[in-house]
């Protein structure tokens, strides 16, 4: 337990090797901004090649080598590097540690009142795991024949072939991923010790409940993969075979070490970690939208304890749906009808948030800010990825879909108009607290228009070729005859749809310089605000802003929900949970 | 040459005799996320512009509790996904992938994927399928076929085409040399991956004669975005030509 002194620590004790839950969760926050830009970057090199294919990358393809782009022209084994490093960083580098490292090592002993986290030091050390992890993964590229590029997904026995980039994606793999379960397991010891006095579990605010049950999928879902992940650098450092089956012949030689593996043995391995997966990137930002929506529209959240209930569903059905990835893997077709039907029950607890929140609009008085905005936009367009959803999940319009860009655009749409936008909006509800100063709401506004159509020009196109027929992971659409028309052929006037998503590619690109402006300027030069500066009535409202170590300056007693705003009788349109707080 | 008006900026023209189910079942999916899209989106709409600050200063506390009405969209999600899963999606996904003809009256076929090619075998005329043999395996010798072997000696191989004659089912039985592949022909909306170590089936039956592409949907390593075929439909007659052809070609012997 740490013990909140007053005197100064030195430097590299407060902001380096910091045992505050506050400013480990900043770490990941700056952290992770840095590898979501390093993971928008690969893709934008991508996406330069396929408008453009066979053409000198612009400005940077110069300096990229010959092993990677000869004469500044991709290679598509680079093209291939890159798309695996772009999945692996922007999930398990990015949206995760920015959801669950960040909002939920700040945030989260915030609204439950509690001092810090139940582990100082093992948050310290998931931190530092998770740092170096991402580095270990970077690094891979000066590997020879470079970095892994057997998609995100690392199916063997192609993985287990790859170039000794893939070894690297492994040993980062292990060391992310202990760093994830370090963290889950501080997440639920703290939820469940160290509530504030009255804080009984349905009073907990909504994102509480989403980090607490995301927490816990990652603590059940991640040792599976970390073993999977174990027995295939296995398969490529000792030559063991568990994912390679007799006979194989690779480029015409014969492999002497398969035999009496399973390709499939890894999918199954690989899924039961990635569907959880989807939903822990996806509820952080649900508790995110729910608490703006509460605050924004002067409100009870509509259906609290079904939306809880929802939650716990979600996690527990997240763990009997991942085969659905696997329908055309060749596994048996009766697996196949079963993980159909529990990918379909598994919409209903969605649905019943996304109403949930879409009815809390009813009857209220919505206030129009930057971050009601982002939270506000995530409901339709978190809908087109839900949707987008069902026929990848109905097993005859999946055998058509499946590996097109259809899935592309379905996952994009839940990820980033969904969770990332969802995310960003939370940057801008949060940050008066996190630093006692206000962003920019026009500068706001410039970003959250800029971001939201930009991002629908990249992936809705997706499904238009995705229904086309188009498959994804191709480094040069014009190869074959069926992607022509839906992706390199004029289609808007002289434009073709890939330089239309290029273009908005550049655009998202340039329209998160203002809010990166906004972030930084602000730290230093926004204007100061109070302790509660949106009127919100959860628990991190109650403390100073920023919060000193130890966060709370009075002893804490909760009296009433999280969300009480506009009850009848109250002088103020605002209730705060705890009691005489204000 | 494959016929460019084979692909719209919609689907591809439906080829295979389950194909126009698979678009049925494409066309519903589709006309219920619309309709569940557009009722959410007009209900978001006015309570945007009905609840917001400036018209409504203050809100209604009471509106946060629902009754059982509030359980209506997933009430009717869950009544849609049932019939979805029991009447459209089980019937035409076991006449895909479960149901497959009678070997008697198809044109059976043995493929093997390879970085970055496919590789169709034909049994001939006693129609049994000489056995691959890893060992044997050289460019020369794609499938490892020994051809002192009485069931190898009249097999026809066929790179990255399939020639399959109109008016028989063709069942495709697939294996991989070396990575997991994809089979995937847009026209006939089937797709299925190829998997070393296994020996999955996968038929279709083309409606019309013509040329359709394969691409591979599988993440197969560099070449994996020109890794493609072409399965070639053609009348019994022209089919019986062309085996004829290879027969001449690959074993020197006529029929």
């Amino acid at each position: 337990m740490t013990n909140h002194d007053t005197h100064e620590l030195p430097f590299w004790r407060k902001y380096i090797f910091s045992l505050d839950h506050k400013v480990i969760g900043l770490q990941y926050l700056f952290t992770a901004m840095v590898f979501l830009l390093i993971g928008f970057a690969f893709v934008i090199i991508m996406r330069w090649q396929l408008a453009y294919p066979g053409t000198k990358i612009p400005l940077i393809g110069g300096w990229l080598g010959d092993s990677f782009a000869p004469g500044g022209i991709m290679l598509p084994e680079f093209y291939n590097q890159l798309g695996a490093m772009h999945g692996t960083i922007m999930v398990f580098l990015g949206i995760v540690p920015l959801g669950v490292g960040f909002y939920g090592n700040y945030f989260l002993p915030l609204q439950i009142g509690a001092p810090d986290m139940a582990f100082p030091r093992l948050n310290l050390a998931s931190y530092w795991l998770y740092l170096p992890g991402g580095l270990l993964m970077l690094s891979s590229f000066m590997m020879p024949g470079g970095a892994a590029q057997s998609g995100w997904t690392s199916y063997p026995p192609l993985s287990v072939i790859a170039p000794s980039g893939q070894t690297m994606w492994l040993l980062s793999m292990v060391v992310i991923i202990t760093s994830s379960l370090l963290g889950s397991i501080n997440f639920i010891v703290t939820t469940i010790n160290m509530r504030a006095p009255g804080l009984t579990w349905f009073r907990l605010p909504i994102f509480v409940w989403s980090q607490f049950i995301t927490a816990i999928l990652l603590l059940f879902a991640f040792p599976v993969l970390e073993g999977g992940a174990l027995l295939q650098l296995l398969d490529r450092v000792i030559h063991t075979s568990f994912y390679l089956p007799a006979g194989l012949v690779i480029s015409g030689v014969q492999m002497t070490n398969g035999g009496g593996g399973s390709a499939l043995l890894y999918q199954h391995l690989f899924w039961f970690l990635a569907h959880p997966e989807v939903y822990v990137l996806i509820l952080p930002a649900m508790g995110v939208v729910a608490e703006i929506i509460a605050t924004n529209t002067r409100k009870p959240l509509f259906g609290y304890k079904t939306v809880v209930a929802a939650i716990i569903f979600l996690g527990a059905l997240s763990f009997v749906v991942w085969a659905h990835h696997m329908f055309l893997s060749g596994m048996k077709t009766s697996l196949a009808r079963i993980f159909m039907t529990t990918t379909m029950v598994i919409s209903l607890p969605s649905v019943a948030i996304l109403s949930c929140l879409v009815f809390s609009l009813w009857g209220s008085s919505i206030r129009f800010s930057v971050p009601m905005m982002f939270a506000l936009a995530f409901l339709p367009l978190f809908g087109i990825g839900g949707l987008t959803g069902l026929p990848l999940g109905l097993l005859p319009t999946d055998i058509y879909l499946h590996d097109t860009y259809y899935v592309i655009g379905h996952f994009h749409y839940v990820v980033v108009t969904g969770t990332l936008v969802a995310l960003m909006g939370g940057i801008y509800y949060w940050f008066p607290k996190m630093f006692g100063r206000r962003m920019n709401e026009g500068w706001g506004k410039v970003h959250f228009w800029g971001t939201v159509i930009t991002m629908n020009g990249i992936f809705f196109p997706m499904f238009i070729q995705g229904m086309a027929g188009v498959q994804r992971r191709l480094y040069d659409f014009n190869a074959q005859a069926h992607n022509l028309l839906t992706t390199t052929a004029p289609a808007i006037g002289k434009m073709s749809l890939s330089e239309l998503q290029y273009i908005c590619a550049i655009a998202l690109l340039i329209f998160q310089i203002p809010f990166l402006i906004n972030i930084f300027y602000s730290l230093f030069k926004g204007p100061k605000t109070e302790e509660n500066p949106w009127k919100a009535t959860t628990l991190e409202w109650d403390c100073p802003s920023p919060p000193p170590h130890g966060n709370f300056t009075h002893e804490l007693k909760v009296v009433r929900g999280p969300y009480e705003y506009s009850v009848p009788g109250d002088k103020t349109d605002w209730s705060p949970q705890s009691e005489g707080g204000r | 040459m494959i016929d460019p008006s084979n692909y719209t900026f919609g689907l591809p023209i439906a080829a295979s005799t389950y194909a126009s189910k698979v678009d049925k079942s494409l066309d519903i999916v589709h006309a219920a996320m619309a309709v569940i899209f557009v009722a959410w989106t007009i209900f978001f709409i006015i309570a945007l512009i009905k609840f917001r600050s400036g018209a409504m200063p203050k809100a209604n506390y009471a509106a946060s509790k629902g009754g059982l009405a509030s359980f209506l969209p997933d009430a009717a999600v869950l009544l849609f996904e049932i019939w979805l899963i029991f009447v459209v999606g089980l019937p035409i996904y076991a006449e895909i992938k479960e149901n497959i003809p009678a070997a008697e009256n198809a044109t059976v076929v043995n493929m093997v994927s390879e970085q970055f090619a496919w590789t169709f075998q034909y049994a001939g005329a006693d129609g049994v399928f000489g056995d691959l043999d890893p060992k044997l395996m050289n460019a020369n010798n794609q499938l490892g076929l020994d051809r002192t072997h009485p069931s190898a000696k009249d097999d026809i191989v066929s790179i990255n085409e399939l020639h399959a004659p109109l008016g028989k089912p063709v069942i495709l039985y697939m294996s991989s040399k070396d990575v997991i592949h994809s089979f995937f022909v847009p026209e006939f909306r089937v797709k299925q991956d190829v998997v070393p170590g296994m020996r999955i089936p996968l038929w279709f039956d083309a409606l019309k004669t013509g040329r359709y592409e394969i691409g591979c949907a599988q993440l197969c390593g560099l070449g994996h975005y020109r890794m493609r075929g072409e399965v070639v439909i053609e009348t019994p007659e022209e089919h019986a030509a062309w085996l004829e052809a290879c027969r001449l070609e690959q074993l020197g012997t006529p029929s």
